[in-house]
């Protein structure tokens, strides 16, 4: 952690107009940064001075800038949302850099991610994921009353462990395989801890997995990176989890 | 115009299920000849679109982000009400709309407030179901949390996370209905005009924002759930793309705005430390139910916390308040920090800031049992701050938070143009001038899960609709006014950014339209919001070109409704001459410097009329009638 409250850095940013331009590195200096300043508020001043000087300014999703939408995450040095561990984009600090240090910023990279522009890309296929399974089919109105049926607190607990992934991408992003595991099965586990979840868990697994695969991401490898990489830390035990389910659907169920 | 607000007769509990009868039904087969759009992703528009598509109706579903799980409902923290009463407290559901009312300084409407209470219980059943993963007690059973303005125990609550869990959930539920056809979803698009033929809303123009096209799309009814205006301020716990522009072309095109001025500064976000700030950091209020607020009882006094003994801190919300203590409501705990801080006895390197200290917390339960409630917004806390607030108190202060303000509607949440509703925090309804905790979340999804699927119905099957498609000569006209202003932003080519401009506009809001108001620097800062708008589009600098992706172009179209929208708050805040829930204009106050309402003559909603961009607005008055509860001087003491 730096003791400075100013830094200057040096910027090497992925610049792509779309996803047909080839796209490459532009070099970009960064003074004055204060170290309070989050990762993205370092880009705000970056793109204000690029926008004064008649550029166009560095494109990159964001939103809710307090690390829960989802929305944000680049490249940064190499690490999916940069080196800090359980920490998005957004939630980055610029203290954890030094003076004069190059920065290196890429988009997620994954075959399934197609680039938009700059950093932003298309992470659509997620949704048509939890489109082909990750619900419970229930109507509003027909629900009995919230405490008809207890669950135990430990299971609540590894449900809602599961259920804090926000669906930025950075597993598949940090998986050399492009795996979208990670994310899969936190849905797939959440869903299928909880009771409520348990009349559909053959047809969600089976659902999920196959779409998955459909839209191109890679296998499991068990390198565990994506567990490193997590903003919310979603363990790979999910990934276990989802086999289990999955060989339960297609050995024991008549669900397929 | 007339404002109708069409509150049901009869007894207040009786009023909703006796409208729910009177209300006409659509036929099932029919339901599929209908289309409707729904703007917005978040708990109000994502728990419409999932629960008209269950119905059966066709739904065009529009979201700003890439993704409709990422609505800006993710965000609320704290928790959600509801009136079950499952720990035995004393709720019940006129306890809960008899707080909310009140919270709300009797500015709001009692049939929906009401309404809101009887719903409340079912949203939390409907939830359980979808699989949302509710904290619960040792025996399995739901846990609750209390929160400001209550004294009984009414929240549930997913960790420091519940507006996620509950935004996942209406996701699945528009998922699922995605899959089976019934939605057809747009990501990656701005609502940019409301499109009326023969005076009902029958469509929408709208920006690809990938690649600039400017479409649209006709339907039966349009739904808005875009979600509050905070952003006016520049800094806010808003996400950066929340903005007014849906709510505020609607009202261009005829819809009332009502009570703009009536904006919610939450009293414990993370101060604001820098000019390069983009934004501001909530700490949920749930925080308060063990953190204790303080500040040192002198001015000035710049040891550090741990080195200032007991004798000499001021537990202000204690010592003023000692029945709800430091759970009284946002807008007195905001109110009271700020006074602190006039008073010089703010801490931290700007004194814009007061303690929030949980070391009585720590050492009553234990480090463990703090972690398990608070573990990641105190993780969220230091990330951002680099202090760890397990050794020393939080620094907190106020910032801009809800919008109470919004589009008029009727109990039916119909605006004053027809076939146009609007949910969630993007109508005015159920707040009056100041909202509890953990009420945001309740009322988004009362009005996408329970209350819209019954009274759009009732339109539908009430009226005669014309064919109508995108050909007609009004969307037309609709696409041509938004590529002219597209056109018209491009081609200033000036020397300021956006952000520039939205930052100054910020500051003049914040100054003269925040948690504190007079009627002297309210006239100051309508020609200075006036002077700006005109500097905006003569100055403004704007990169790249319209068929693209192109953020800047994206934000100068917000910050140009601001630019606008700003001035009507200041318009709206002039015209109440009284003070009530979080509108404290500093002329009217009591001795003990609390909000001085003049029911007499102000109670009522305002809502505006737009009458042409060089006019003023001409302003409505709904009269509240209260025949269940008496308009009280609020007392938290």
């Amino acid at each position: 952690m730096t003791a400075a409250k100013e830094i200057n850095l040096t910027l090497k940013v992925w610049r792509q107009n779309g996803p047909d331009d080839p796209g490459g590195f532009e070099v970009y200096r960064a003074e004055k940064i204060s170290t309070d300043m989050s990762f993205l508020e370092m880009i705000d001043v970056v793109n204000e001075t690029l926008t004064l000087n008649g550029k166009e300014p560095i494109a990159f999703d964001h939103d809710c800038r307090e690390g829960i939408c989802g929305m944000c995450g680049a490249v940064v040095n190499g690490r999916a949302h940069g080196p800090e561990k359980g920490t998005t984009l957004c939630q980055l600090h610029m203290r954890h850099f030094s003076d004069e240090d190059t920065i290196v910023i890429e988009p997620w990279r994954a075959k399934p991610f197609e680039i938009i522009k700059d950093l932003v890309v298309d992470r659509s296929s997620f949704d048509i994921i939890v489109q082909a399974g990750g619900f419970i089919s229930v109507n509003v109105g027909g629900a009995q009353d919230a405490n008809n049926i207890p669950i135990p607190q430990d299971v609540v607990e590894k449900a809602m462990d599961a259920a804090a992934c926000i669906g930025c991408g950075a597993c598949v992003a940090a998986c050399p395989n492009a795996s979208a595991m990670l994310f899969v099965s936190a849905k797939i586990s959440q869903l299928a801890l909880l009771p409520q979840g348990k009349p559909e868990a053959a047809r969600r697994a089976s659902a999920m997995i196959k779409t998955m695969d459909e839209l191109g991401f890679g296998n499991c490898g068990n390198e565990a990176e994506c567990q490193e990489e997590c903003p919310k830390e979603i363990s790979i035990t999910n990934i276990a989890r989802l086999n289990r389910e999955f060989i339960k659907a297609s050995f024991f169920s008549s669900v397929k | 115009m007339q404002l109708e607000a069409k509150s049901p007769e009869g007894p207040l509990a009786e009023k909703w299920d006796r409208h729910r009868f009177e209300l006409k039904l659509v036929n099932p087969a029919n339901k599929r000849k209908y289309t409707i759009i729904v703007v917005g992703t978040g708990l109000a528009g994502g728990a419409a679109a999932a629960s008209l598509a269950e119905l059966g109706y066709n739904v065009k579903n529009f979201c700003i982000q890439d993704s409709p799980r990422r609505a800006h409902s993710i965000a609320a923290q704290g928790g959600i009400n509801a009136a079950k009463n499952y720990p035995n407290d004393g709720d019940s559901i006129r306890r809960l709309f008899y707080d909310t009312i009140k919270g709300g300084d009797f500015r709001s409407r009692e049939a929906n407030v009401y309404r809101l209470a009887q719903v409340s219980n079912q949203i939390i059943d409907h939830c359980v179901a979808q699989g949302i993963p509710f904290a619960r007690d040792y025996g399995g059973l739901l846990a609750n949390r209390s929160f400001g303005g209550a004294q009984v125990s009414r929240t549930f609550y997913a960790r420091g996370q519940t507006g996620q869990q509950l935004l996942l959930g209406a996701y699945s539920s528009l998922s699922r209905q995605i899959a089976a056809g019934k939605v057809q979803m747009f990501p990656r698009r701005e609502m940019l005009d409301l499109v009326l033929v023969d005076g009902r809303a029958r469509g929408i123009t709208a920006r690809n924002l990938i690649t600039g096209e400017i479409e649209s799309h006709d339907a039966h009814a349009v739904v808005l759930a875009t979600g509050g205006y905070g952003n006016v301020y520049f800094l806010s716990t808003n996400a950066m793309a929340s903005n007014v522009t849906a709510a505020y072309r609607a009202y261009k095109k005829g819809a009332c705005m009502a009570n703009p001025s009536f904006t919610q500064i939450h009293p414990t976000c993370i101060p604001v430390h820098g000019t390069y700030q983009s934004k501001l950091t909530l700490m949920s209020e749930s925080l308060r139910n063990d953190g204790r607020v303080w500040v040192p009882k002198k001015p000035g006094d710049n040891r550090k916390p741990e080195l200032i003994p007991e004798a000499d801190r001021d537990y202000y919300l204690e010592r003023k308040y000692p029945s709800f203590g430091n759970l009284v409501p946002r807008d007195v705990a905001s109110r009271n920090a700020k006074e602190q801080c006039d008073k010089g006895k703010g801490v931290g390197d700007t004194g814009l800031a007061v303690y929030l200290d949980f070391k009585d917390a720590i050492k009553r339960d234990g480090e463990e049992v703090i972690r398990k409630k608070y573990g990641n917004l105190f993780q969220m806390y230091e990330k951002i701050t680099g202090d760890n607030p397990y050794e020393t108190p939080m620094m907190i202060y106020p910032a801009v938070h809800y919008t109470m303000g919004g589009l008029w509607v009727d109990y039916n949440l119909m605006s004053t143009i027809d076939g146009l509703f609007v949910l969630g925090e993007a109508n005015f309804s159920d707040h009056g001038a100041n909202r509890l905790g953990a009420s945001a979340l309740m009322q988004g999804l009362a009005d996408g899960y329970f209350i819209i699927p019954y009274t759009i119905g009732g339109y539908l099957a009430g009226t005669g609709f014309s064919e109508v498609n995108t050909d007609d000569e009004a969307f037309k006209e609709s696409t041509a006014q938004v590529n002219a202003k597209v056109e018209k932003l491009l081609s200033i080519q000036g020397r300021r950014t956006v952000d520039d401009f939205h930052r100054e506009l910020g500051h003049i809001m914040w100054e003269h339209c925040g948690m504190a108001r007079n009627n002297e620097s309210l006239e100051k800062a309508k020609s200075m919001v006036q002077t700006l708008r005109s500097e905006f589009w003569e100055d403004v600098l704007i990169p790249g070109v319209d068929k693209d992706f192109n953020q800047s172009l994206e934000r100068a179209g917000r910050v140009a409704d601001f630019l606008e929208f700003g001035e009507l708050m200041i318009i709206d805040a002039l015209s109440r001459q009284e003070s009530c829930g979080c509108h404290f204009n500093e002329d009217y106050q009591t001795e003990e410097h609390e909000a001085k309402r003049d029911d007499e003559n102000y109670s009522h909603v305002t809502a505006w009329e737009y009458t042409g961009d060089d006019r003023e607005p001409v302003e409505h008055r709904e009269p509240l009638v209260f025949e269940n509860v008496q308009p009280t001087q609020r007392s938290y003491k």
